[in-house]
Parts: structure tokens; C-alpha cells; sequence
């Protein structure tokens, strides 16, 4: 299966970054293959509101099953829910160490989001 | 004498005196024999009320459009959700989804919808109230708490306002959408300060604002203390005028604490804040 991390750079030596909406890029893994490329997400990083609905959405066109952030709000969590994406709160440290828990079952899927949204 | 002149007060940093400034600014204009509405558009926290009493005989509740889809007509072909640039509505895994809270109202989905499957629904953001102060024309707004959205109200409040009299804006503090929409048309814009570095640096900010918008200015210099020259050299250096300087009293408070008008109780002000307006209708040049 393939999985998005957020991260803080390219590759599976980046860092995740905690921010779902405001990461600059998402390292998508195949966890079968180990093969790994970054989706740009800079233009959610600068925009004045909706960078989390928007960077679902951007998560949604590259068929993932799952995404690993640190933390996930209400509005993109009701997107990634409607796109059939499970969200993985809590994910630290590098993206490579990220997916390897991910693949030991050491992160517990979120069934709400983990923090309040913006503007509602 | 009748000016049809609408005069904004505003300022970068909150608290600095824009609502004293112009509560007093009406009551010194009825007092000249000016017809005269004021106007608050700080709709975050209205206050002018405490100051000028009025009676509120008018209410309108004031409703922001926002997007409902008929699922039976949509396609979700998704240019709904390209043309929105505040995410309010969106296309995902083939369905629309709207999140009413990000919407501003602008109605652009409806337009584009080859299926006219979204319609217009009101949703409130919060409340115009109008009446009078004595022979003085009052307008306010309330924007319901948590409410991210003013400017469509800020607008409800200046369509209220009156024509053909002076109209003294009462503007929220900072430099965006809020202030921006309460001082878009103003004929002269006031901005008060108060003279230390918090407050200039917002005025500065405020100033880089008013020269975007090309609106006239001059600034007013609130709690001004003997031997403080910092507001002045700030105004010398950025070329903007300085119409009134209002000394630091204690009496002002004092009344400001008491919901009062300093106009009518501290000696002397009121002819202080006479001859800024006369200054600001010469300025204005009318």
C-alpha cells in the first residue's frame, strides 16, 4: 500500500512535519516496494485559509490509503475521510523511521481530529 | 452648515482612543449645528454606545451567502472547488463537500456550476442596530462571537449610515480586511496615536496602509505628554501631518471610566476637539 508522510523535506531522511495543511512537501512510500517520491505542497504552506482541505485534497489525487502527520484538524480530517484516507496523529522524528513504525503497528489511527480547527 | 463629508477614525494598535476621538468628534459637530451620524464599525466590540446613549429603534440581522448543493443535480465535475479561493467548497472522491464557516459569500460557485445544482443560503453573522443620540444619527454592528467573517457586516453598517450629513466612522483597529472595508470611502481618514513606540509602529503600519488605499490623512496624538517629541519626529520623518495633539488629563479618564463624554464635562477639551473638526473640514477641503 502507499502512504503520505508529511515532511519537512524530499526524502526518507526528512523530518515530519507536525503540520498536516502547512507542510512544504508529502513523502508518499510504497510500503511494499520501499520506493518513495515527494509531492509538493508548498502552495498550501503559504495560503490565508483552507491549507488543510487543500492539502487533503492534494493527498487525495495520489492514491494513498494512509497519511502519518503530527497533527490532523477537523476540516481535513472530514476531506481525508470522505477520500477513504486513514490519518496517523503523532508521527515524529525522520519519515523513514516514521514508516517503519507505521509497519510495525506502533501508530494508532485517528478516528477524530487530534486538534481544533482555525475558524470554526 | 451642512457637510456631506464621511470621516474615519481609525489606528494600528488598539486602545489608542479612536472611539473618544470620535464620539467627541460627533457631540463638538452637534454642537456647531452639523447634521451629524456616527457610525461603529468596529463590529468585534462596538462601543460608542456607552459614550453617545442612543435609542436603538431599528435591527437587521445581516446574513452571509453560503453554498448548498442539490445532490441530485451535481456531477461533481468539481469547478466549484477551483474557483473558490477560501476552500469553502470542494470536489473529493466524487463528492462536494461545503464547509460554510470558510465561505465569504461572494456567490462565484453558483455562477460556475454547469448543473445549477447550488443554490444560496443565508447564514448570520450578526446584527445592524440604528437610531439616534439626541439629533445625532447612530449605526452600529454586532458580529456574533467567533464569527470570522466582518467585512460583509462592516458594509451592512456603512450602507445604514445616512447621506447628506457629516458621517464619523468609528473604524476597528489594525490593517486588514476589517479596517480596510470601514475606510475604503472615507473622504478623510484620522488616525490616532498614542505617543510611544507600540503605538507608532502600528501607526506606521497603518500609514503603509492609507497610502495603498490613497485616502487623505492626518494624525491625531492622544495622552500627549510635555517633553514627548517621539510622535512628532515619527510624523516629520513619514510626512504626515499632525492635526490635534490631546494632553494626557486625568480628568479624561475619569470620565471615560464613568461612560461619559469628556466633551461635556472636562474644561477645555471640548474646544480641543472643535478645532480638530474644523481642521479635518478644511483639510477635506470642503
Amino acid at each position: 500500500m502507499k502512504i503520505a508522510v508529511s515532511a519537512c523535506g524530499q526524502d526518507l531522511e526528512s523530518m515530519v512535519d507536525a503540520r498536516f495543511g502547512r507542510c512544504g512537501h508529502f513523502v508518499v512510500v510504497d510500503t511494499e516496494t520501499g520506493e518513495c517520491r515527494a509531492v509538493n505542497n508548498g502552495i498550501n504552506l503559504n495560503s490565508a485559509q483552507g491549507a488543510g482541505i487543500q492539502s487533503a485534497r492534494n493527498i487525495s489525487t495520489q492514491g494513498v490509503a494512509a497519511v502519518i502527520t503530527g497533527h490532523c484538524g477537523p476540516k481535513a480530517f472530514r476531506v481525508l475521510r470522505a477520500a477513504g484516507i486513514k490519518v496517523y496523529p503523532g508521527g515524529g522524528g525522520s519519515v523513514g523511521d516514521a514508516v517503519a513504525k507505521f509497519k510495525q503497528g506502533l501508530l494508532e489511527e485517528a478516528q477524530t481530529a487530534d486538534v481544533e480547527g482555525h475558524w470554526s | 452648515m451642512t457637510a456631506q463629508l464621511i470621516v474615519a477614525v481609525a489606528s494600528g494598535k488598539g486602545g489608542t482612543g479612536k472611539t473618544t476621538v470620535a464620539t467627541n468628534l460627533v457631540r463638538a459637530a452637534a454642537a456647531m449645528g452639523q447634521a451629524v451620524s456616527y457610525v461603529d464599525c468596529d463590529v468585534e466590540e462596538p462601543n460608542g454606545h456607552l459614550f453617545l446613549k442612543p435609542r436603538l429603534d431599528r435591527r437587521q440581522l445581516v446574513y452571509v451567502p453560503v453554498p448548498e448543493v442539490d445532490p441530485a443535480k451535481c456531477t461533481a465535475c468539481g469547478r466549484c472547488g477551483e474557483i473558490c479561493r477560501f476552500s469553502a467548497i470542494i470536489v473529493i472522491a466524487g463528492q462536494v463537500m461545503t464547509f460554510a464557516n470558510m465561505c465569504h459569500g461572494c456567490g462565484g460557485c453558483m455562477l460556475v456550476c454547469p448543473e445549477q445544482a447550488i443554490v444560496e443560503q443565508g447564514r448570520v453573522i450578526g446584527v445592524v442596530e440604528e437610531g439616534r443620540s439626541g439629533g445625532t444619527g447612530f449605526v452600529h454592528g454586532r458580529l456574533n462571537v467567533g464569527e470570522a467573517m466582518s467585512p460583509p457586516l462592516i458594509k451592512a453598517v456603512r450602507s445604514a449610515a445616512g447621506r447628506g450629513v457629516l458621517t464619523i466612522v468609528d473604524a476597528p483597529p489594525g490593517t486588514s480586511c476589517p479596517v480596510i472595508t470601514a475606510v475604503r470611502d472615507a473622504d478623510f481618514v484620522l488616525l490616532v496615536t498614542e505617543p510611544t513606540p507600540f503605538g507608532l509602529h502600528d501607526l506606521g503600519l497603518a500609514l503603509d496602509m492609507l497610502k495603498e488605499l490613497a485616502r487623505p490623512h492626518a494624525v491625531v496624538v492622544n495622552r500627549a505628554t510635555p517633553g514627548n517629541n517621539l510622535a512628532r519626529d515619527f510624523c516629520r520623518e513619514r510626512g504626515v501631518g499632525i492635526l490635534a495633539e490631546i494632553p494626557e488629563d486625568r480628568r479624561v479618564a475619569e470620565a471615560y471610566s464613568r461612560g461619559e463624554l469628556a466633551f461635556a464635562v472636562v474644561p477645555g477639551f471640548g474646544d480641543r476637539v472643535s478645532g480638530l473638526l474644523t481642521s479635518v473640514l478644511k483639510e477635506a477641503g470642503r
